[in-house]
């Protein structure tokens, strides 16, 4: 073999090997689509994420189904003759910086999309993850979140099946932005509907409130001020199923309390019934370095974001039997019965507070807490 | 903490209240400040009340207070490319003549918030190529902490520093609230942080000149309504004197160091323009000579604008406690804590603010 024919032969072994990302940061050539962008999916999602590469677009194939694409249990079965309802829902995280205690950019883009399909009563089941990345990351920061987001995935039991990244100038992004759509099937168990909130509900929290936030704004180090804080994040699925196995059609709605905290869920949940909502502060579980930190910094905790927590409306005799079947679910040892729904104030929300007097929690008006997800 | 928000305490003071006011007479007490107006609606201490008893809200938010030429100045030194223009959070909605600080960093000014004055010294010694203002505003509750920045700022040589100074004093407002002729106060809470500072003997004049009992209080809930109790009982026994609910922080001449502090850094400007209220002579504080350096009015050309009050705003009124919040025109319609008009809508210490925010239900309150 001529000494051409060999280099030729190498090079041919060498670009059918699996790519690899050794780059030390990311540069326009990752976002270019070429051979930089094929090491990045091919070298570093793929391979973390479990699949064989990261496409535009994936087929969701059936557990038995033969053909290719990834393999996702629950969708329907051929024998089947209805196709199950799907959810579908998008969401786009921001948050600054990218690593706090608890948790990271990677971990919350999992657990907010899961958690999205979780509160509509639907277990999530695929995602698909588009990154925007600013040039010049340093490629272990890219790595590390890449295999927070895998192991999010793998804890939530859900896979992710296609993707696309993008790479803009230094300056023109904050270290990277995630998105992430999730697909989820409609839990048969669950009737959810905002309009059958009734006078007489219960209302309950399913942990302690404004670990989220707090823990993001103490980590941008902007305040001489430490507290043991960690962001609750966490996917909800668990929790969520939990409460439909214990209490089915009696769960009226929920939602996640994420920006805006539980006095603005609370909001949202008042208005579409036309219903008042008091909630009994002294009741809400708040932990004492939550309470402490926000006392300092002139925030309240009502209103401070949460990535694991949600708030349910129940049927009021099925309240204990939903609290009780919350608390034997990681992460929600604290959940509570926090209030109830009357019918006035209309689409208002009531804070009793632990002094004895009373206040309106409203919307707030712009936001205390920029880029907390 | 807990201690001073006991709710079987604030129940068996509410009954104390109820057992000390006079069936068929009308109440009216002022909390000075914007603290107290911020406890009152957050722990619902107006419920506990006798229907007969009317809280009115005061002069004592520091950013309601500051008029719309002073905001339009600060943006015009915020807009300066070389500026990092620093304020607490508040102070960046209050609408100017022509839009917010926050409409001026959409804008492209570099605006950043901060929890103190240090905060702002630390960006001017991070970034030594650019010019970093801190607008001052605030009583005398947070005076010494810019005078305690600008001594170090001169003791460090940081040259990049300035400090656009909007600080105002208490007692001018006062005075001049209660020549005021349309006025109709029973008595006072007095401002317990800004005692801290000067002490209760400045509060004097409100019993000596103007026949006003007024008692210093405490931030907690159980402080507010003890010192509402109080001035109900000053008027009950026909005694009208300066008392200190608020002795556990407030000395009668209160902080002799600060006050030091103060007089080197300050100086009184002949007047100040208060919004609402016009103005107001020897009511606001400017830097001293010896920090002359330091003074962003006399860095950079402001050109002090002066704007008047939007006609159709009566935060005059609000501040003055003629009117309760939702008496103005405009309250709730074209008025919101969204687009506010007023400064009482911005801050949550605005008494229109908080009513609109905390305030806005039928009161279960005690009949007399």
């Amino acid at each position: 073999m001529t000494t051409e024919a060999r280099a030729l032969e190498l090079i041919d072994r060498v670009r059918s090997r699996p790519a690899a990302f050794k780059d030390a940061q990311v540069t326009m050539a990752h976002g270019a689509g070429g051979k930089a962008s094929r090491t990045l999916v091919e070298g570093l999602l793929a391979p973390a994420l479990g699949v064989a590469t990261l496409d535009d677009a994936a087929y969701l194939r059936r557990l038995d189904g033969a053909g290719q694409g990834a393999q996702v249990p629950a969708l329907p079965a051929p024998e089947r003759e209805t196709v199950d309802d799907l959810a579908l829902t998008t969401d786009s995280f921001v948050v600054r910086p990218i690593r706090f205690p608890g948790g990271s950019i990677g971990k919350l883009a999992v657990n907010g999309t899961v958690n999205d399909l979780a509160v509509s009563g639907a277990r999530p089941l695929a995602l698909t993850l588009s990154l925007v990345l600013e040039e010049g990351l340093a490629a272990d920061d890219l790595r590390a979140e890449v295999e927070a987001i895998a192991a999010a995935a793998a804890a939530a039991d859900v896979q992710v099946v296609a993707g696309d990244t993008k790479v803009v100038e230094r300056g023109r992004c904050d270290s990277m932005y995630v998105t992430t759509t999730g697909l989820g099937r409609v839990d048969p168990r669950a009737s959810l509907d905002a309009r059958s909130v009734r006078p007489g509900d219960r209302v309950v929290v399913s942990g302690s409130v404004g670990e989220h936030g707090t823990a993001v704004m103490l980590a941008r180090g902007e305040f001489e001020l430490d507290a043991p804080v960690e962001s609750d994040t966490r996917a909800l699925w668990p929790a969520v199923d939990a409460l439909l196995d214990a209490v089915g059609p009696s769960l009226r709605v929920m939602r996640d309390a994420t920006r805006g905290g539980i006095a603005t869920v609370l909001n949202e949940l008042a208005r579409p019934a036309d219903v008042g909502v008091v909630v009994h502060e002294a009741r809400i579980p708040v932990r004492p370095p939550v309470v402490g930190a926000c006392e300092i910094l002139g925030i309240d905790p009502m209103y401070v974001a949460n990535e694991g927590v949600f708030v349910a409306i129940v049927a009021p005799d099925v309240a204990d039997r939903a609290v009780a079947a919350l608390r034997e679910v990681e992460g929600c040892e604290e959940a509570a019965e926090v209030g109830e729904v009357r019918d006035e104030p209309q689409a208002m929300v009531l804070l009793q507070t632990a002094f004895g007097g009373r206040r309106v929690l409203d919307l707030l008006v712009g936001d205390p807490l920029p880029r907390i997800c | 903490m807990d201690e001073f928000r006991d709710a079987e305490l604030g129940r068996a003071l509410a009954a104390e209240i109820l057992a000390t006011v006079e069936p068929g007479r009308h109440y009216k007490v002022m909390e000075v400040c914007g603290g107290h107006t911020h406890a009152i609606y957050k722990y619902g201490i107006d419920d506990l009340l006798p229907e007969n008893v009317e809280l009115v809200h005061g002069p004592g938010c520091p950013v309601c207070v500051i008029p719309m030429g002073r905001v339009d100045d600060g943006i015009a030194v915020a807009l300066r490319p070389e500026v990092i223009f620093t304020c607490f959070g508040d102070m960046m909605r209050v609408p100017g003549g022509n839009g917010s600080l926050l409409d001026a960093k959409a804008a492209g000014a570099d605006v950043r918030m901060v929890y103190s004055p240090l905060d702002a010294l630390r960006l001017a010694r991070e970034n030594p190529e650019r010019e970093v203002v801190f607008f001052a505003v605030g009583f005398e509750t947070t005076a010494p902490s810019t005078a305690l920045t600008l001594m170090r700022a001169k003791a460090e040589g940081v040259r990049n520093f300035f400090v656009y100074c909007n600080h105002v004093t208490i007692v001018p407002p006062l005075r001049a609230l209660l020549e005021s002729p349309d006025l109709r106060l029973d008595g006072f809470i007095g401002p317990g942080h800004v005692c801290t500072v000067v002490g209760a003997r400045p509060f004097e004049f409100l019993p000596a000149d103007y026949g006003k009992p007024v008692v210093i209080s405490g931030f907690e809930p159980l402080d507010v309504l003890q010192s509402v109790h109080m001035v109900l009982r000053q008027l009950a026994e026909g005694r009208c004197e300066v008392e200190n609910q608020y002795r556990r922080v407030v000395p009668d001449d209160g902080n002799p160091a600060a006050l030091r502090v103060l007089a080197d850094v300050f100086e009184l400007r002949p007047h100040f323009e208060w919004r609402g209220l016009g103005f107001i002579s020897h009511s606001a504080l400017k830097l001293s000579s010896a920090y002359a350096d330091f003074d962003a009015e006399l860095r950079y050309a402001v050109p002090g604008v002066r704007v008047a009050d939007p006609k159709a705003c009566q935060c005059g009124e609000v501040l003055k406690g003629v009117i309760k919040p939702w008496e103005c025109k405009v309250f709730g319609t074209a008025c919101t804590p969204e687009r506010p008009i007023g400064t009482c809508m911005v801050s949550s210490e605005g008494a229109c603010a908080a009513y609109y925010n905390f305030g806005r239900l039928a009161r279960e309150r005690v009949a007399v």
